[in-house]
């Protein structure tokens, strides 16, 4: 203990410097928006990259499941695209989905880090500003739902996952059209979570299908589950009801980044309603 | 004692006051900006106790920071030029010198003690300073040329000044 001391007070320099050095690049740090900025993203690019590198081999290991899940894609698309084709007649062709077709634009990432143990889960995708990823996006697979994008490096986008607290995902069931948001709440399973804010009169039976409403980042009518519980009473006049997810969040590969292109005009129209209102 | 304290505290409002009016106005694109304020930490009396020195060094680069609005990067430039004056002091200078209490001004030290301290601490504090306000290895070489340019500078600067309020006084160093 005595030499401790003595050693500590032989360099007293050296230990005061790193006392207040660390105190002041902590203030450099905290306070000023652009070395802090250079602090996330540079530490972004380095976990990024050893998560990138992991990947590689771990990809290995579930590539048979990749493919299955892949040719099953390609043999739905080219399914639809078979019923697209082989359709003569006038009066089939869906005049109201017209508009849709170039609203959205997909961009395929691959996950390089995942996490469904977590209070709140997040996402690495391998795809950043470089590839026109930008804040806010959706993202999806081909079975649903997956999250929002939260933050972009050039080379990497981290994404707050469905299962955190924070994302609210606005859903409709399908049968009855009524929507209400889809959170993951307090689960602590990733394959299920909680519709809120379903008025109490809507009847709902176990099993029916839960569609994304379009109101937000997400087109519509993508598949997000199958309600697994209802009548879950939250005290007010809603309803909540329980879901069973149809993506595997454990077993995430290969995901859609979606950037939907009027959003800004849609947005800068309903602001516009706001001003009025006030 | 008193006298020493005054005297430090004028230096300490005159040099701050100086850069944030006039200094901070001059240099040369962003390739060359002079900080002479550093000479607050270079001609704090020799005998200060480390502790001090760094809480003084460390309010001298914030109070330069509230005026640069770059909280902590004055502060964290000025931490390693304690650092570099106490490293230097300690190799320098004889022991009844260290525990004079003197100023380790041009006129009591001579220049051929005077020139490397104050180059070497310059330089010392403007890598500190740049690597932390640049914050990133990329683009290195405009780095390195704004260190170099800017550490030029200020060294001519204080040199200028120390020039300007030189006093010869009883020589502490006997050569």
């Amino acid at each position: 203990m005595k030499n401790l001391w003595l050693f500590l007070v032989r360099y007293n320099a050296f230990f005061w410097f790193i006392l207040f050095f660390v105190a002041s690049v902590l203030l450099v740090v905290r306070h000023n928006r652009f070395q802090r900025s250079i602090f996330i993203n540079s530490s972004n690019v380095l976990v990024g990259s050893i998560y990138d590198h992991l990947n590689s081999w771990k990809s290995y290991l579930s590539l048979e499941e990749t493919n299955k899940s892949l040719a099953s894609e390609n043999a739905r698309l080219r399914q639809q695209l078979q019923t697209l084709l082989l359709q003569d007649g006038v009066d089939s062709i869906a005049i109201s989905d017209s508009i849709d077709f170039d609203r959205y634009r997909f961009t395929v990432a691959e996950v390089v880090n995942n996490s469904v143990h977590q209070k709140s889960n997040f996402i690495t995708l391998n795809k950043g500003t470089n590839d026109g990823v930008e804040k806010g996006l959706g993202v999806i697979t081909s079975t649903g739902v997956v999250g929002i994008v939260l933050n972009v490096s050039p080379h990497f986008s981290t994404v707050q996952s469905l299962l955190h607290p924070d994302t609210r995902i606005s859903v409709a069931l399908d049968s009855t059209n009524v929507f209400g948001s889809l959170v993951w709440g307090n689960n602590i399973d990733p394959q299920f979570a909680t519709i809120k804010d379903i008025p109490n009169h809507v009847v709902t039976k176990k099993g029916d299908k839960v569609v994304t409403s379009g109101f937000s980042l997400f087109p519509k009518d993508i598949e997000v589950g199958r309600v697994s519980e209802t009548d879950i009473s939250s005290g007010g006049s809603f309803l909540d009801i329980q879901i069973k997810l149809r993506t595997d969040f454990s077993n995430l590969h290969h995901v859609y980044i979606v950037k939907d292109l009027y959003e800004e005009e849609k947005n800068e129209l309903e602001d516009m309603t706001e001003d009025n209102d006030g | 004692m008193g006298r020493v304290f005054v005297v430090n505290l004028v230096r300490f409002i005159v040099l701050i006051a100086a850069q944030v009016v006039l200094f901070k106005n001059m240099g040369y694109y962003n390739l060359a900006s002079p900080f002479p304020y550093i000479l607050i930490v270079f001609l704090l009396p020799i005998g200060t106790p480390n502790f001090i020195l760094y809480v003084l060094s460390f309010l001298t680069g914030l109070t330069v920071d509230a005026f640069y609005d770059s909280i902590g990067l004055h502060a964290s430039a000025c931490t390693a030029l304690a650092l570099f004056r106490i490293f230097f002091h300690n190799i320098t200078l004889d022991v009844d010198v260290k525990n004079s209490f003197e100023t380790p001004a041009l006129g009591n030290m001579g220049t051929k003690w005077y020139l490397p301290y104050i180059a070497i601490g310059t330089f010392v504090h403007h890598l500190v300073l740049f690597h932390m306000e640049y914050f990133s290895l990329s683009n290195y070489a405009n780095t390195a040329m704004t260190i170099l340019f800017s550490s030029i500078f200020t060294i001519l600067l204080i040199i200028l000044i120390s020039i300007l309020i030189y006093k010869r006084k009883s020589r502490l160093l006997s050569n």
